[in-house]
């Protein structure tokens, strides 16, 4: 492409201004978590004048971070493993056979996206709270309720996106696998699943990452025991005090497991996407 | 919608046909008394099942039962025996859609708030996803760094986002005030962004720095699939790099355009999480977004009828919007 003279000039401004706007509050958060607590009740300093990692140390026990840390992570883990096995069964379905039914239930699913997530709230705290006490498994306020709802969550947008990786394996590929004498349910596992595999990866993080950071069915349907970050990070600010320093410090930690993930499989993530999105 | 892959000529719809191929020895053993059709047939209903029925339970039966919840005079005397409700009738919705009464008026005005702010954070998170997906084409030194930078805050969790940016907005401890009062002197005396009417200016330019890259993620995996020829083709037809921009960029990046667009719009109406981290429990007037709005007056009053009712009429909507929004793009698209 013939760039004009000014475009270079306007690619450093405007990537410079996006840099800015993106990196500032990702600055304040890993230099406010190396501050002393004085330092960060004041007027604010751009360069941390003295440093200390007590923050770090002190995160633990302000709160009970480490539990809310393990629920996040078994609630996340499991919804995220379960939702990905449901979704390759599921998209494997959309993407090799044809039957009734099929568009049905890909716009269903889809449309359930859309849906304010403050509609089944009400209703699903209901259910879960009624049957507790009707069979006797808790859902309210126990992680297996959370992982059931979460999963869903990803569940959409992760059969989306594997619907198009299937469709990008060639069929020819499947039927090979067929004459060598698999089902359709052999030529899933040996050949579509080991070909698909970096976006399976994606879907996971994805869903992953949305488990780990869901907010509203969180603050409603956990207690003290089941907590998880999204609502556990609240709790650093006392009556007396916001120890923010602490707050920065818990944020970072809790950021940097599933930042990196993101970053390392945004590729495959960006292939999924327009891979649904422009067919 | 999105989903337009049944009339692709896939070998899916051979391998249906191919009912008869001889199956894998484990499979007779296992289902030996179905026939092979019949298996076939039944097979994409049992591989979508799992799916069918996670959806049914967290997402269609609780919404049945939000629509039904929305009759009745659901109370907080009803919660753990709730069949035992009294029947309201469309009461619920009188009360959410009269304006002259407290509920209905303050419904009505944090559906104005949350139509402002979402017509404003869609509008300069594609700008911004644009500008960074069309700055970001060609190859320089640090793209790739500056790639991954740029998708930070979406990988970031929410929570872990928006309460850094609660901190930035502190009244006296934050960079913000810091930076626009104690270096730029713009302002005499410190302003509050977590309360009163700026609180609307904070919280779109949070949801901004949330869902831009979003924006840019798509907006860039688009552009790579325009073919480069096209570029060359008008390149030599004496096109400029801002008529390419006009002439071929944009129209082809309308089918990922339409989809994004309305991605984000439903994404930013529906959002929860950043007006409640931003603000906590209780939001300020004028950033009364409507979840976080419903969400209120729901645990608040644990009134679950009238926050159903609002609900619904928030689903109502966006599917109205949703509909209008499909239909008119989809007939611009014909028309190109």
């Amino acid at each position: 492409m013939r760039e004009p003279r000014w475009l270079p000039w306007a690619r450093w401004v405007g990537l410079g201004l996006l840099t800015l706007f993106t990196v500032t509050p990702l600055y304040v958060m890993a230099t406010t978590a190396i501050k002393p607590l004085q330092d960060v009740q004041g007027d604010f300093n751009w360069i941390p004048t003295r440093i200390s990692l007590a923050p770090f140390a002190d995160m633990w026990s302000t709160v009970p971070l480490a539990k809310y840390f393990g629920n996040s992570l078994v609630v996340s883990s499991v919804a995220a493993l379960i939702s990905v096995t449901v979704a390759v069964f599921a998209a494997y379905a959309i993407s090799r056979f044809r039957f009734p039914g099929r568009r049905v239930f890909s716009i269903t699913v889809l449309s359930t996206q859309m849906f304010p997530g403050i509609l089944f709230l009400l209703p699903l705290f209901m259910i879960y709270v009624n049957l507790g006490t009707a069979i006797g498994v808790e859902l309210y306020a126990s992680r297996l309720g959370l992982i059931i709802t979460y999963l869903t969550f990803s569940l959409p947008f992760s059969i989306w996106m594997l619907v198009g990786y299937f469709d990008s394996i060639p069929t020819a590929l499947d039927e090979a696998a067929q004459v060598d004498g698999s089902g359709p349910i052999g030529a899933l596992l040996r050949v579509v699943i080991p070909a698909a595999i970096p976006g399976i990866v994606a879907v996971a993080i994805y869903a992953f990452m949305t488990a780990w950071g869901e907010v509203l069915f969180a603050s409603v349907m956990t207690d003290e025991n089941s907590r998880t970050l999204a609502v556990g990070l609240q709790g650093y600010a006392t009556e007396n005090d916001v120890y923010w320093n602490q707050i920065m410090a818990a944020s970072l930690v809790v950021s940097v497991p599933v930042v990196a993930g993101f970053l390392l499989l945004q590729r495959y993530l960006v292939q999924g996407l327009t891979a649904g999105a422009v067919k | 919608m999105v989903v337009s892959t049944t009339s692709r000529p896939g070998g899916g719809r051979e391998q249906g046909a191919r009912g008869g191929a001889p199956p894998s020895a484990g499979g007779r053993r296992r289902n030996g008394l179905l026939p092979v059709r019949l298996r076939r047939l039944g097979l994409p209903y049992l591989l979508i099942l799992p799916a069918l029925l996670l959806e049914l339970l967290v997402h269609l039966v609780p919404m049945v039962i939000g629509i039904g919840m929305s009759f009745l005079q659901l109370t907080q005397f009803f919660l753990r025996n709730w069949s035992a409700a009294p029947f309201a009738g469309l009461s619920n919705y009188r009360v959410a859609v009269d304006v002259n009464s407290a509920v209905g008026r303050s419904l009505f005005h944090s559906f104005l708030v949350t139509i402002a702010f979402t017509l404003i954070t869609v509008a300069l998170a594609w700008l911004l996803g644009i500008a960074g997906a069309v700055l970001m084409q060609g190859s320089f030194r640090g793209r790739g760094v500056l790639r991954a930078l740029f998708l930070v805050p979406y990988a970031l969790p929410v929570y872990a986002g928006v309460i850094t940016w609660s901190f930035l907005l502190q009244r006296d401890s934050g960079l913000v005030n810091h930076v626009l009062v104690d270096q730029l002197h713009l302002f005499g005396e410190r302003p509050f962004w977590l309360i009163g009417e700026n609180s609307f200016i904070s919280v779109v330019v949070v949801s901004v720095w949330r869902w831009w890259p979003f924006a840019f993620l798509v907006l860039m995996a688009g552009l790579q699939n325009i073919p480069s020829d096209l570029y060359e083709a008008s390149a030599i037809d004496g096109a400029g790099w801002g008529r390419q921009l006009r002439s071929v960029t944009l129209p082809l990046l309308r089918p990922v355009n339409q989809v994004l667009v309305l991605v984000l719009f439903l994404w930013t109406f529906n959002d929860f999480n950043t007006p409640y981290v931003l603000f906590g429990k209780t939001a300020p007037r004028d950033a009364d977004l409507i979840s976080v709005h419903i969400y209120q007056s729901s645990f608040v009053t644990w009134n679950f009828g009238s926050g159903s009712a609002m609900s619904v009429l928030l689903l109502l909507f966006l599917l109205l919007v949703t509909a209008v929004y499909l239909v008119i793009t989809s007939r611009r698209r014909s028309d190109a």
